[in-house]
């Protein structure tokens, strides 16, 4: 196990931030830490990083209590806080090269770790350029380079991709995963694209308190067994809350039937069916039989977008 | 609440010296340093090189005078920075997570700001040598003028270190740092309000007084523990003051 956080809780004054949470990253994997602003995500990793110290519960990196042994932990730590705050009056090269020397890299090593950095992170062209001068998608390749300067067994990177345009979204989200086959990898969003295109397992953390936590797969199995059926249907019944939707839900495996709208002789209805089970046929057959004319039939199954949704509005599951 | 200890293990001076290198070009780096020294060399051109030979004594207790009154208005603008824009940006956090101690990074910080200032500081030899070359000078008081402000500088420095931890907001520290500077010298100048118990207690917790001693050429033991004291004291507030967040 990488990090195995344990019953963690921070208050900042009388104001609960992360509430007894809990949760292992194994080694080699990339964890996003996924949830609204403000659930807790930062103080989290800035109390794995050691920046903070826990209010109570503990935390646990590569064998090293944070509490404890927290120089033991910092060393194997690459960390990209929030906003990757850099010295904007460096330049590329001389910021590495302070990042290395802090982190204890002597003489020797450093001008290879600095030459590898700068290719992994295409820096190469920016290297004697002031950091202040650079786009945010090259800052944010800068704040990468920073964080693995010393080769560290655990990357914690925060929010890595905001406030980048699509473009440097991709090339960054390449660069993590590509960073990601050595280390273990935390990165928080709040973006669930972010998570679908990096990750290998997600935390969904909301109101300090873990929500979900599994494989995207199992996360999309587990709240939502059943999928949906928009229907449009063109029917003259005086009341399709009598003609139609009782022989909609006689329809065997139809869970409910939500009426959705009407305009003139079209009703729409929403079917939530058992997940797995097919019944467009049986709609079919039953419009046929009750002479309705079927104008729309569609089936969708819930997205992570959904779970996500679900997960962390108040009326949560 | 747990509470740390900001001298919790033995701080190492190889990071310490990391820390002080780049505090120390990122002020050349800046128009800071060149705008305080500008300032610092015009001031003392005119209160005190514009009537260097109108005194006409061979001395240069008027340059100490007045070197130590621009400094401390102008050390509060080298030092506002040091950690306030380090809150501000939220670089601090980047220092913090590094396996490096609160203290290394204020004691690097402090004597980059030291060292710049001895730099500002020894251009003034010049008035030395232009005046031991006129006359007999007694190089006693000029060996404790140049200590003085040294450890007097050191003061202001250190007191201007802790007004920018207090803050993220460069111009309240600023404004602070002035603040602590202007009590700290000014603390027994109104002393005519005073009963006469507290005359030498204040006289004591004044930095001008002991500067004066210095300055006389008599290296005393109390004034050295008096700087010593206040700079260490100050120093140590301000990593409290940085492990505000461990709170």
């Amino acid at each position: 196990m990488a990090i195995a956080v344990r019953n963690l809780t921070k208050f900042y004054g009388s104001e609960k931030a992360v509430d007894e949470v809990s949760f292992d990253v194994k080694t080699g994997e990339i964890l996003g830490f996924l949830g609204p602003n403000g659930a807790g995500k930062t103080t989290t990793m800035k109390m794995i990083t050691c920046y903070m110290p826990p209010t109570s519960g503990s935390i646990d990196v590569e064998g090293f209590d944070v509490s404890e042994h927290s120089f033991e932990v910092r060393k194997k730590i690459g960390y990209l806080p929030e906003l990757n705050p850099l010295y904007l009056d460096m330049n590329v090269i001389e910021y590495l090269e302070y990042s290395a020397l802090l982190h204890g890299i002597r003489n020797g090593l450093l001008q290879g770790r600095l030459r590898e950095m700068i290719d992994v992170c295409g820096l190469g062209d920016a290297r004697h350029k002031d950091i202040g001068e650079l786009s945010k998608g090259f800052r944010q390749r800068v704040g990468l380079a920073q964080a693995m300067i010393h080769d560290p067994e655990v990357l914690i990177l925060d929010e890595p991709t905001n406030g980048l345009d699509p473009n440097q979204i991709v090339e960054i989200r390449n660069l993590i995963r590509q960073l990601g086959r050595a280390k273990t990898v935390v990165l928080s969003t709040h973006i669930l694209s972010e998570v679908q295109a990096t990750c290998d397992r997600v935390v969904i953390i909301h109101h300090g308190k873990i929500a979900a936590d599994g494989t995207l797969d199992q996360l999309q199995e587990k709240f939502h067994g059943s999928e949906t059926i928009c229907l449009e249907i063109k029917a003259s019944v005086a009341n399709p809350m009598i003609d139609i939707y009782p022989k909609l839900h006689a329809i065997s495996s139809v869970e409910s039937v939500a009426y959705t709208g009407q305009n003139g002789d079209l009703h729409r209805f929403s079917v939530q069916t058992q997940k797995g089970i097919d019944i467009r046929e049986e709609i079919f057959r039953q419009a046929i039989h009750e002479k309705w004319v079927l104008l729309e039939m569609t089936r969708t199954t819930t997205s992570l977008e959904e779970v996500f949704h679900s997960l962390t509005t108040p009326e949560a599951p | 609440m747990k509470i740390y200890f900001p001298l919790r293990f033995p701080i190492s001076f190889h990071i310490v010296g990391i820390i002080f290198r780049k505090e120390l070009r990122s002020y050349f780096n800046s128009i800071i340093a060149y705008v305080v020294m500008i300032v610092f060399y015009a001031l003392m051109g005119w209160f005190y090189a514009g009537n260097i030979f109108l005194n006409n004594t061979a001395t240069l207790r008027d340059m100490f005078e007045y070197a130590g009154i621009i400094f401390l208005f102008i050390i509060p603008a080298t030092t506002m920075r040091l950690l306030a824009e380090e809150s501000k940006t939220g670089t601090i956090e980047l220092l913090a997570t590094k396996p490096l101690h609160d203290a290394e990074i204020v004691l690097g910080k402090f004597f980059a700001s030291w060292a710049f200032i001895a730099l500002t500081i020894l251009p003034t030899l010049v008035y030395y040598l232009t005046i031991a070359n006129v006359g007999g000078l007694d190089n006693g008081p000029v060996i404790g003028g140049y200590l003085g402000l040294l450890l007097m500088t050191g003061v202001y420095i250190a007191v201007g270190l802790l007004a920018s931890s207090l803050t993220e907001n460069q111009i309240i520290a600023f404004m602070l740092g002035l603040f602590f500077c202007v009590v700290l010298f000014f603390i027994d100048k109104m002393l005519f309000a005073v009963p006469d118990f507290a005359v030498s207690v204040l006289q004591f917790l004044s930095v001008d007084y002991h500067f004066s001693n210095i300055a006389r050429g008599v290296i005393d033991s109390r004034d050295i523990v008096y700087f010593v004291s206040i700079l260490g004291f100050s120093l140590y507030l301000s990593v409290v003051s940085l492990q505000r967040r461990t709170w």
